[in-house]
């Protein structure tokens, strides 16, 4: 009566192979920075290279969850509009138009009786992704449209903000240099961010948080810059700030003031390359910009315009510099000069290269661990995981003997199990991951403890010790399948809830459960039906 | 070896009267203190900051509050964290003045203008801002309702099958009553020995939730078992009988959790020392409630229906 004792033999010996096949990369091999480890040279090819990955909380680094301000680049995009609505009416000779942005997203067209009609189907045929907000209001002296996007155009171009947006800060992370770097959309307006051991989270937190939008605008010379700042900038003109130095000042620094047309003459758009320069004697580095052919004629036409006039170049609504236009610039090719050291400038020479964002974007979350704290946590961790193991152990041996002997066998497969699992399924081992392994090797025993109280029982009931063993199995399944299906159940709901480290430990809880369920029961149940086979089992040591 | 000798016969439920009164009491307590006091959030729910930091060298509280002052961070609530001697401390900035990207570096050159910038070192840095943390307050509370409500549910359609509908429902009643217990018992702890909340005390009342419910399954299935194998006698003295024949697994199981959750509470680290406590409360109230309060409420339930 051996009931394919066999094959489960096989069954778990395999098992227990391909386990050991999965574990082997992280004793043998040495991490790279892919996550695949460096296997010596005989270890062939086909075989699982793949180490544990560790959570940003063990290996250190960065986790950041940006917000993309869609409302500020709908409000840009609706004051695009504005005048591509006003510009279209002018070419085609409606007079009497005027378009007003009302509300956040809606555009108000004021019409003369007279170009009512005109206007109506230049927006039907014109602007057919917008919709009438509500039905135009008729007066005395003309009409008033309320147009504003309707819901799909709304949708589709917060996803395409939220897309680039996203777009843009990989570039600038690639190019920033970070290996195994995580980039994901959250939700309608977050973007997940993880940077694994990076050494300077507040340099990356500058590059990928600025929007770095170049403009270049004229310096309106005929308005004295302090009046503006006291009386607010005339109409069409605006006061911004030259831009201050982070090294050097701080807050309360004193800033100089510029009055610029508000008009964008060109944007960033056009960059082709950014490169740093080093600048001459007593001045610092320079970032030298190469534009495109259609950025390099546009560059050369403004120019060309507006000789011995000075234009500013304004990032991020900071004034770098505002030189003088000597003459017309050809070859596509404008500095930045400012007051920064050369890793700033290089910096920046990544931002602008990368392009800019098409909405400001906020840390709304971070956590950054060093790579000291990390190695700290795995310690105490392993520290906890042996002790506890060992109580449990020294616990189950003295209080079942023979019995609990098998359970601590059937443990040490379970954790060898868990942790390949882990492996193999490329899942991340964080703190409270670790600390889940150290729960399971505490809660895995009660299924050996089901089953050995029932068995204990049926022995003391008067039953023979075979059949008293598969009363005992058959009798304490329906409880330990229970109790491990809320477990998981509970692990299920803590993974739709939790983040990165919380979500480590749902699924060290349950993966620890399959292999728990696997391990205590049917593995241990091979030995002691191996034991019935064998030979007339008439005494058991539990 | 044998903690509990077999055929024990304590009379569990005779107690359920004072049972019952005592963890009413101990839980409105809990809610009153909650609802008075609030819980210590931490920055996962209240928004904020953390730094966590590290000294080579001796440092005080004082000390570093007086580099923070230089920074307009003077106000900020600094504690030692970690063990003693370690010279590892932690400081929550609830609202900060200062942009909050750069709230880290100003810190770090505030502190290195005082120490010296090799005796200091930022291990940490957490920042929540506060629509997060409402997000993350209002899940964490949904989800821990969720999987209670989820674990009654379960036990009820388990065995309804056994027992029919409203019997099962019993059970159900019965489980998530002796949840909420645990977890109000847990939170009055955290509560007491003044621990913030964070996403992993929600983690450990999950943890909590799906383990408690184990002790009561078992209950509940002896109790099953039971009701076919000795038919004379009453609903009080089948229940009895139960809990007294699944008392040493009970006792066993939660036994050897709690010995692993000691050695993460004395070992793990300060990071995971939350966790730890939450988990050896539950996990201890999880055996009390199962006994005291999951099979008692079975029996009150059946007693007003049977009116």
């Amino acid at each position: 009566m051996r009931r394919g004792v066999l094959t489960r033999v096989i069954t778990f010996s395999v098992l227990a192979l391909l386990a050991l096949l999965f574990l082997a990369p992280n004793f043998l091999g040495k991490k790279d920075s892919s996550g695949k480890a460096e296997m010596p040279g005989w270890w062939p090819g086909f075989l699982p290279s793949d180490v544990i990955h560790l959570g940003l909380d063990l290996q250190g680094g960065s986790h950041l969850v940006l917000e993309v301000k869609l409302d500020k680049a709908i409000e840009n995009h609706m004051e695009r509009l504005k005048g591509d609505l006003t510009t279209s009416f002018r070419d085609k000779g409606i007079s009497g138009v005027s378009v007003e942005r009302v509300e956040f997203t809606q555009l108000q067209i004021k019409v003369a009786s007279a170009s009512v009609e005109r206007v109506r189907a230049i927006l039907k045929a014109d602007f057919g992704n917008l919709s009438e907000a509500k039905t135009a209001q008729m007066s005395a002296s003309g009409t008033d449209f309320h147009m504003t996007l309707n819901r799909e155009e709304t949708r589709a171009l917060r996803d395409y903000i939220v897309d680039q947006s996203l777009e843009t800060i990989r570039n600038r992370i690639d190019q920033f240099g970070v290996s195994e770097p995580v980039i994901q959309r959250q939700g309608i307006d977050h973007i997940l961010v993880q940077l694994p051991g990076i050494q300077d989270p507040q340099r990356a937190k500058d590059i990928i948080g600025k929007t770095a939008l170049l403009e270049f605008k004229l310096v309106d010379d005929n308005v004295n810059p302090e009046e503006a700042v006291k009386n607010g900038a005339p109409p069409g003109r605006q006061v911004l700030f030259g831009q201050v130095g982070k090294g050097s000042a701080g807050v309360g620094a004193v800033k100089a003031p510029y009055v610029l047309e508000a008009r964008t003459l060109m944007t960033g758009e056009y960059i082709q390359d950014a490169k740093v320069r080093p600048g001459e004697q007593l001045q610092g580095p320079y970032v030298e910009l190469i534009l495109n052919d259609q950025g390099a004629r546009l560059f050369e036409q403004i120019t060309a315009a507006n000789v011995k006039r000075r234009m500013a170049i304004v990032l991020d609504n900071n004034v770098y510099s505002a030189p003088v236009i000597q003459e017309r610039i050809g070859g596509g090719r404008a500095s930045i000069t400012g007051s920064f050291d050369i890793k700033e400038a290089r910096d920046l020479s990544i931002v602008l290269r990368a392009g800019a964002l098409p909405a400001p974007v906020e840390i709304v979350e971070e956590r950054t661990v060093g790579p000291s704290l990390g190695r700290d946590s795995i310690n105490q961790g392993i520290t906890s995981f042996i002790v506890g193991g060992a109580f449990v152990i020294l616990f189950m041996i003295a209080y079942y003997k023979g019995a609990g002997l098998v359970a601590v066998v059937a443990l040490v497969f379970n954790v060898v199990f868990m942790i390949s699992m882990l492996a193999g399924f490329q899942a991340v081992l964080t703190l409270p991951g670790i600390a889940g392994i150290v729960l399971t090797v505490g809660m895995a025993v009660d299924a050996n403890v089901l089953i050995n109280e029932r068995i204990r029982e049926e022995i003391r009931a008067g039953r023979a010790v075979r059949s008293a063993i598969e009363a005992g199995y058959q009798n304490a399944l329906p409880a330990i399948l229970d109790s491990n299906i809320t477990t998981f159940l509970s692990g299920v709901i803590l993974f739709q809830f939790g983040t990165g480290p919380i979500k480590g430990f749902a699924v060290t809880l349950c993966i620890g459960i399959l292999t728990t369920v696997i391990t205590a029961v049917y593995l241990t149940r091979v030995y002691y039906d191996y034991r019935i086979g064998t030979r007339r089992l008439e005494r058991i040591s539990i | 070896m044998e903690l509990i000798k077999p055929g024990s016969k304590i009379p569990f439920t005779r107690y359920r009267k004072i049972a019952l009164i005592v963890s009413t009491i101990v839980n409105l307590a809990v809610l009153a203190f909650l609802f008075v006091k609030g819980p210590n959030l931490g920055v996962d729910f209240a928004g904020g900051t953390i730094v966590q930091l590290k000294f080579q060298q001796r440092a005080t509280i004082p000390d570093i509050r007086q580099a923070l002052e230089s920074v307009g961070l003077g106000g900020s609530t600094i504690q030692e964290f970690g063990q003693e001697g370690a010279f590892e401390f932690l400081v929550r900035v609830e609202k900060a003045g200062v942009e909050v990207a750069a709230l880290s570096d100003q810190m770090k050159k505030a502190l290195a203008g005082k120490f010296g910038a090799d005796k200091v070192e930022i291990r940490r840095v957490e920042y929540v801002g506060p629509k997060i943390g409402e997000d993350l307050r209002w899940r964490g509370t949904i989800s821990v309702i969720a999987a209670t409500v989820m674990m009654g549910v379960y036990i009820w359609i388990r065995f309804a099958s056994a027992f029919g509908a409203r019997f099962g429902l019993h059970f159900g009643i019965g489980a998530v009553i002796a949840l909420i217990h645990d977890v109000l018992v847990t939170v009055g702890a955290l509560m007491l020995a003044n621990y913030e909340f964070d996403l992993t005390v929600v983690a450990a009342l999950l943890t909590i939730v799906g383990f408690s419910v184990n002790d009561t399954v078992v209950i509940c299935d002896r109790i099953r078992e039971n009701l076919r194998k000795i038919r004379r006698e009453s609903l009080e003295t089948i229940i009895n009988t139960s809990i007294n024949e699944t008392l040493s697994r009970t006792i066993l199981t939660t036994g050897t959790a709690l010995l692993v959750l000691l050695a993460l509470y004395l070992l793990g680290g300060a990071v995971i020392r939350p966790f730890a406590f939450a988990l050896l409360v539950g996990f201890t109230s999880g055996v009390y409630s199962t006994i005291f309060i999951a099979s008692p409420v079975i029996l009150l339930w059946d007693k007003s229906f049977k009116k």
